[in-house]
């Protein structure tokens, strides 16, 4: 096959891609407004998406907290400057590694989940039966799910912080030698509002993204138990890359 | 409702096509007002594409589809959404909502169409189950905890829950022993009769087609090639008929699978 005809078709294929999810995201966010909204819907997908989430994001940045303690303190132990780990360590789990590994975690989790859910509503006509009621799917399903991931990810974030701290803490003073009270007063005096701020805007947005790439690969897939594997991978897959780019143009955003 | 046209339901011309695909090609066919059509023909024919586009799940290509006269088939999808309300459907693999139990699947349409109180509609799934011989016990079971006969009714009562003046079916008995598929059919007659709804079914299964239709047509490569009262399919004339409802692997139908 002529290399231009596939790298044109590459080409068509990923604006068609782009153009589906657009107006996908336009309905979503149009019907966030419109009545009726379900409460009782949004609800139960904070627990099932935010509040079942713990687990998984608190043990995540608790490691990285305390892994992030140990390089800093070798890193830093060269130039002399040890007494700066409790400090970078606040600063990059609030900023960077609270945000990113939650949101991270979440869409390993989230996504995949809401994906093969959906999808299989959809390859077993559930959602058509919902439309034939009455029902608008895209309130029904999609608007509780993308609120209950934008609203609950900061939540989870805010903890992740807190935990992963919280490991740095433990491992500066129980093997690095740092005396407890020092070590938390430099975390305190060194953090800004905005470091954390900036972290809980950037998890609202990763849950909006976690929470569309789940909806949207479930919703537009076909073709039985293949089609909505494909959708769980898929969904997956480009909300954790739209994370990591997202996190770069936010920290440019913000931090400009 | 005064009915302004002749038929309740009336397809002209109607074709779907899926890329360069065409499902259907040319669809005409008209049903009347509480009359109970069956439509017949092969698997992949596009028997369950057509009744989707005549219930506003899926939007034609091209051609006409009129309820009671009014031209419905190219409306924007939310005024389509709005006439849902008058249609209730039994899916081939029933659709039941797995989130949720017995009865709030059944009592769907009200609670969150009607936003009727949670209480009363609890008593109407009741009722419903009732008319499609379930009893109370299965109402707070899990829709993957029932046989497949006891699927089918739960969407049977789901698609009557409001009263809708059109239902359709598709494929009820496809997959139940004879017995059940009887107990399904009865079901239907008494459903439509009791509704005086307007009623297409599709199915594979001539004892369905002859107990549930008053009229009958045959669907083949997307287009309506017979159809007439159902009482007369049996000397229709045609070929394609003969040999579908006969099940004979020959006949002309063979000869169009082997050449498409
Ligand atoms: N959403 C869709 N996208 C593409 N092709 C479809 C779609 N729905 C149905 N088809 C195709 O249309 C044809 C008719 O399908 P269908 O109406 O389900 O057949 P049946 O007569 O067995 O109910 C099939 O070949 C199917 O592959
Ligand atoms: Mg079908």
């Amino acid at each position: 096959m002529n290399p231009l005809a596939i790298i044109g078709q590459f080409i068509l294929g990923f604006f068609e891609e782009t153009g589906r999810l657009s107006i996908f995201t336009r309905d979503a966010v149009r019907h966030i407004v419109l009545p009726p909204i379900y409460f009782r819907l949004i609800f139960a997908q904070m627990v099932k998406i935010g509040y079942n989430s713990l687990p998984v994001v608190g043990l995540t940045a608790f490691f990285t907290g305390g892994v992030l303690a140990l390089q800093i303190y070798i890193g830093g132990s060269r130039f002399n400057a040890e007494s700066l780990v409790s400090s970078i360590v606040a600063l990059g789990i609030t900023r960077e590694l609270g945000p990113v590994m939650a949101g991270l975690m979440v869409a390993g989790r989230v996504s995949a989940g809401l994906a093969a859910e959906i999808g299989t509503m959809r390859v077993t006509e559930q959602i058509d039966a919902l439309r034939t009621l009455s029902t608008n799917p895209f309130k029904y399903l999609v608007v509780p799910r993308l609120l209950a991931a934008t609203i609950t990810m900061p939540f989870l974030v805010l903890i992740a912080d807190i935990l992963g701290i919280m490991g740095g803490y433990i491992v500066g003073t129980k093997s690095l030698g740092f005396n407890g009270a020092v070590y938390i007063r430099n975390s305190v005096d060194f953090i800004e509002f905005n470091d954390v701020a900036s972290g809980l805007i950037k998890a609202a947005v990763f849950g909006f993204i976690i929470a569309l790439m789940g909806c949207y690969h479930g919703y537009q897939s076909k073709g039985g138990a293949q089609g909505v594997g494909r959708a769980t991978t898929n969904a997956v897959v480009s909300a954790s890359i739209l994370i990591l780019a997202a996190n770069y143009a936010l920290t440019s955003l913000l931090f400009s | 409702m005064t009915a302004s046209s002749e038929f309740h339901i009336e397809l002209k011309d109607v074709h779907k096509n899926f890329g360069p695909k065409k499902v259907l090609d040319g669809i005409n066919l008209q049903v009347k007002r509480g009359h109970s059509m069956v439509v017949i023909g092969g698997s992949g024919t596009g028997k369950s594409v057509m009744l989707k586009c005549i219930i506003g799940l899926m939007t034609p290509t091209s051609g006409s589809i009129c309820l009671d006269g009014q031209e419905v088939g190219h409306l924007p999808q939310h005024e389509r959404d709005g006439l849902m309300r008058k249609f209730g459907m039994l899916f081939q693999g029933a659709a039941l909502f797995d989130s949720l139990p017995v009865w709030e699947n059944v009592a769907f349409r009200l609670i969150q169409g009607a936003g009727m109180d949670r209480d009363e509609a609890r008593e109407k799934a009741q009722e419903k189950l009732r008319q499609v011989g379930l009893s109370p016990e299965v109402m707070d079971l899990s829709p993957n905890e029932l046989s497949g006969g006891m699927q089918k009714r739960v969407g049977l009562a789901r698609a009557i829950a409001a009263d809708p003046e059109i239902i359709f079916f598709d494929e009820p008995t496809t997959g139940l022993d004879p017995i059940m598929a009887d107990v399904i059919n009865d079901l239907i007659v008494d459903c439509v009769k009791r509704l005086g709804a307007t009623a297409i079914s599709i199915t594979h299964d001539m004892a369905s087609a002859r107990k549930i239709g008053d009229d009958a047509a045959m669907i083949h490569k997307g287009k309506i090639i017979w159809n007439g009262d159902v009482a007369n399919i049996d000397h229709s004339g045609n070929e394609y008929v003969d040999q579908f409802i006969h099940g004979r692997a020959e006949g002309p139908i063979q000869m169009d699978i082997l050449k498409a």
